[in-house]
């Protein structure tokens, strides 16, 4: 193999596991560590960098990083990684001293966001500071898209959504509440904005078009679930019947089950098609709604909604069977019984789409099969240049930190395509190193492998969570859960660093690694390689460092990184500084990155730097 | 020396041997010797080779005198039986307990100074006796512990590390074991366990007296430019003779090991060693031609290594004395005690 580039931030950026695989790159050991030393409002600001949202996010996360952490490779559980953002945003004094500030002078452009969700927030977010006009505008009466009107309200309160949407509003942006754009026409030509940013999500709810469904008897008691969410939310619908059917298994599925019981439901069954390995939701969304007694009910593909004396009696299912291959794939299905259901109402929760009616075909926007638009993946842009999609109306349903994401890369390109610069020229990642090394034995970060297991979210009781639709379940970390649980992050980001012109070929290293992921060995292919370590390789998704010609037997330095726990005592044993334990920063660039700040880092507030 | 012991958590895919214990199971405290000592490597390499061999840790019985090497004894096999004893002295604590206790494995850990100088006389008889043990060697041609003054094995014209040049012929732990009765002599290098883990299990299943010196640098004291024992100098006057890999009992030979210049030399619980000839010439069985062979490879300022010397028939201590098949601790009070008629049997002997 070749020698590893090391000087591709990339390959730094990968072994960080979480970082890598949040959408956002948010910079999670850093602000885990800053929980550690109880800078929760350092932690926050670290967070809020990236992923805009820390408060939101750290209860409703899809959390992409999780099942990536290393801890889960390591031992079985990753680290609480969100639960410990929501502990930096619990904890947080005031951030507003510390956020960016619109400048008074005004650069001139104006940017049109359509939705005020995730994704035009942030947009609006990162171009604010640069001295934008920023025009949201929203159909209904108050902003967060989705965030507000899909996610209950004992999940994710009212009131940290309100605070950290305030924190863009206030910014100065142009919220125009209660304003649908009805025809992107009308929109662009008035001329008023430069940019249009397209963040509508996804707002149209799958039907399930079966007999009996346009039974004018049952359309009342058949719910699309985004918008029966969506109207429990604004308190539109305060009761449900008792008997209540959800048909899916995805997230928005859980949500329903939960929001029916809490207005007045007590015989909840989600209907799953397939069996469990199959289900859309997230495990831990699964296991909160069956703590509640929510039955999943498996293998039972929808058939018919059965009306009886002018109401809606229940569903019919078909009673499916599979067969499955080792690796777990459906080989085969069948149809082995049918069961009738007796309910009083349904909820569909089958998907959802974006759905553009407003858009006209001559605009120059194209769209491509399923009427989804044709949008580059860096740049957010579409056909016509002025006009950027982000969040669930670029390529479909996704989650927040993908909205989020999207936001920063088409703030980008809008402030490039408004100041006249090429929207695919863009900055790339960068990454620094710097030593940990403090003295002899000392290192600038906690390195003993602390054996703890991942501790528990505490739920309030079960009989108080019901009272009320809006009483949140999950009571976040105690002060000694997150002492614990922040002491589990195996500091990814402070890596090992080899240098092959020094290293005596002593063995040092490799007889000390506790997890065996050092070799020394003659070179060859990454197979023959891996079929060397000393320690088997497990994951060859996981990648192999590879260092230059050793100076006395030009043998190879290999580190398999895929069960590293980063405890440093390669540095710590060897005696030529070969390896040294340095801690990676990754350089996420944003739109701010493409002009001078504004204001020069010696005045900016002590907790900005800090963070930095 | 490190200050962070190793943590307990291990690769989730580590294999297991016999006894289903992981090579961690075979490791002990954490080491007191300096970062890149090459002691530790070898503590490695004896760990490796105990996990080899599935050895139950109560089988082992670990024993050292006083130097850097003589501390390693705490670093592997923490559920063995260990003794330290004072300097130069672990022959006399190994003979005692070897005599009391045919069943167990004895691995000496000693280094040039506790064996070629104060030691010297213990060695030598030690060899001699042809004690059931495997005797290790640490050499790193220094008293690391009392800051690097010459030992007894520095090289004439190594230089210390203020530039001194060592003036007084060194003594060759390998050269002595061949005149003094030595039946299977080893020489290795810390850095190469490839070459180190098989002679180790060799040298434990050996029957009498095993010697392995192995060559280990003193990273602090003897690792620089103009010494005959630093990481850079070993691996450039390095000379493998013989290379041995272990077989165990129930291994068949494979055609890839069987070819060429081998040679199979089965051990007294039916495992076998094979020997890889890498100079066609040697013959390890042949004491004399080991003797001359390694004095002009040393003449050269070449460290011939790997398995040198093999004799697998000589009598060792147990068969020599007629010493009993049950340990001592097993047998009844009646069989130990001659009772005092009997005692006076024995002193009217020597009346």
């Amino acid at each position: 193999m070749e020698p590893t580039d090391t000087g591709n931030p990339d390959h730094y950026h990968r072994v960080v596991d979480c970082q890598w695989a949040c959408p956002a790159h948010t910079d999670v050991p850093e602000y885990i560590r800053l929980i550690a030393q109880g800078q929760f409002t350092a932690a926050y600001l670290v967070n809020r960098e990236s992923n805009v949202f820390p408060g939101i996010l750290g209860r409703v996360c899809d959390r992409p990083c999780e099942p990536a952490c290393r801890r889960g490779r390591v031992e079985q559980e990753p680290v609480a990684i969100c639960r410990l953002k929501r502990v930096a945003a619990d904890h947080r004094d005031d951030v507003r001293p510390y956020l960016p500030k619109a400048p008074i002078q005004k650069n001139g452009k104006r940017v049109a966001c359509i939705g005020a969700g995730p994704a035009s927030l942030t947009v609006a977010n990162d171009l604010m500071p640069l001295g934008y006009e920023v025009s949201i505008f929203e159909k209904w009466h108050t902003p967060g898209g989705l965030m507000r009107t899909n996610i209950p309200s004992f999940r994710l309160p009212e009131q940290v959504l309100a605070e950290e949407i305030g924190y863009i509003i206030d910014l100065g942006v142009d919220l125009r509440l209660g304003s649908p754009v009805t025809s992107m026409k009308q929109l662009l030509a008035t001329g008023e904005f430069d940019a249009v940013f397209v963040g509508s999500g996804a707002p149209k709810g799958k039907d399930l078009n079966l007999p009996g469904r346009d039974d004018p008897a049952a359309a009342a008691h058949i719910h699309i679930s985004i918008d029966w969410l969506e109207s429990v939310a604004f308190g539109h619908t305060k009761n449900i019947g008792r008997r209540v059917l959800i048909i899916g298994v995805g997230n928005t599925a859980m949500d329903c089950c939960r929001t029916s019981l809490r207005l007045g439901a007590d015989d909840v069954k989600v209907m799953a098609r397939k069996p469990r390995g199959f289900f859309k939701a997230s495990e831990w969304e699964l296991e909160d709604a069956e703590a509640e007694n929510v039955e999943i009910v498996v293998n039972r593909a929808p058939k018919s909604f059965v009306i009886e004396q002018g109401r809606l009696a229940g569903m019919r299912f078909d009673v499916m069977e599979y067969d499955l291959d080792a690796s777990g794939r459906i080989t085969a299905e069948r149809t082995v019984g049918e069961q009738f259901l007796p309910c009083d109402d349904v909820i569909l929760a089958i998907g959802q789409e974006n759905a553009f009616p407003w858009i006209e075909n001559d605009l120059g926007i194209e769209f491509g099969q399923w009427h989804v638009p044709k949008v580059n993946s860096t740049t957010f842009q579409s056909t016509r240049p002025d006009v950027f999609f982000g969040g669930d109306a670029a390529f479909g349903p996704k989650n927040i930190i993908w909205a989020v994401e999207h936001g920063h890369q088409a703030a980008i390109s809008i402030h490039k395509y408004c100041q006249g610069q090429d929207v695919a020229q863009r900055l790339p990642r960068r990454l620094n190193l710097s030593s940990r090394k403090m003295g002899l034995h000392e290192w600038a970060y906690r390195n003993d492998y602390n054996p703890l297991e991942r501790r528990l979210m505490p739920h309030i009781d079960l009989k108080e969570r019901f009272k009320k639709i809006n009483i949140e379940v999950e009571l976040g970390f105690t002060a000694e859960q997150a002492a614990a649980e922040v002491q589990r992050c195996l500091n990814c980001d402070v890596q090992t660093v080899f240098d092959a012109r020094l290293c005596i070929e002593c063995d040092a290293c490799i007889d000390i690694c506790p997890v065996d992921c050092l070799t020394m060995t003659a070179n060859g292919t990454e197979a023959e390689i891996r079929g060397r370590l000393k320690a088997p390789s497990l994951r060859v998704t996981q990648p192999l460092f590879v260092s230059a010609p050793l100076q006395h037997t030009a043998r190879v330095m290999v580190k398999d990184e895929d069960v590293c726990v980063h405890c440093g005592l390669c540095a710590e044993r060897c005696p030529t500084a070969a390896w040294d334990m340095q801690k990676s920063k990754i350089r996420i660039p944003y739109a701010s990155d493409e002009t001078t700040p504004c204001t020069p880092p010696a005045l900016q507030p002590a907790a900005m730097r800090r963070s930095a | 020396m490190s200050f962070i012991a190793k943590p307990r958590i291990a690769h989730p895919g580590l294999p297991k041997n016999e006894l289903g214990l992981t090579r961690r199971d075979y490791e002990g405290g954490m080491s007191t010797l300096c970062a890149g000592c090459g002691h530790d490597s070898i503590t490695a390499a004896i760990i490796e080779a105990c996990w080899q061999m599935s050895l139950r840790p109560e089988q082992l019985v670990k024993l050292s005198g006083i130097g850097c090497s003589s501390k390693t004894t705490a670093y592997f096999v923490s559920g063995g039986h260990g003794f330290n004893s004072v300097h130069g002295r672990m022959p006399s604590i190994a003979t005692g307990a070897i005599a009391a206790n045919k069943d167990l494995y004895y691995l000496g850990v000693s280094g040039d100074g506790d064996t070629l100088s104060i030691g010297l006389g213990q060695f030598a008889h030690a060899m001699r006796r042809n004690l059931n043990m495997l005797y290790i060697i640490e050499n790193n041609g220094v008293y690391g512990l009392t800051k690097g003054q010459f030992s007894a094995s520095a090289d004439i014209g190594s230089k210390a590390k203020k530039g001194e040049e060592n003036l007084q012929p060194p003594i060759d732990p390998v050269l002595a074991a061949l005149t003094l009765g030595g039946t299977f002599v080893g020489r290795s290098f810390s850095g190469d366990k490839e070459q180190l883990v098989p002679l180790i299990i060799a040298g434990l299943k050996h029957r009498g007296f095993a010697l392995i010196d192995v060559l280990s640098p003193c990273v602090t004291f003897n690792d620089h430019e103009g010494s005959t024992k630093s990481y850079g100098f070993v691996r450039d006057h390095y000379d493998e003779v013989v290379h041995a890999d272990f077989v165990p009992p129930a291994r068949e030979i494979t055609a890839q090991y069987a070819r060429g210049d081998t040679l199979p030399v089965t051990m007294h619980d039916g495992s076998r060693i094979l020997l890889r000839k890498l100079d066609p010439s040697y013959d390890p069985t042949h004491r004399g031609q080991a003797f001359n062979y390694l004095r002009d490879k040393l003449a050269q300022n070449e460290f011939v290594t790997g398995l040198i010397y093999i004799d697998e028939t000589s009598p060792e201590f147990h068969e020599v004395n007629g010493t009993t098949a049950t340990p001592v601790n097993q047998l009844p009070f009646a069989q130990l005690n001659p009772g005092s008629k009997g005692l006076e049997k024995i002193l009217s002997r020597y009346r």
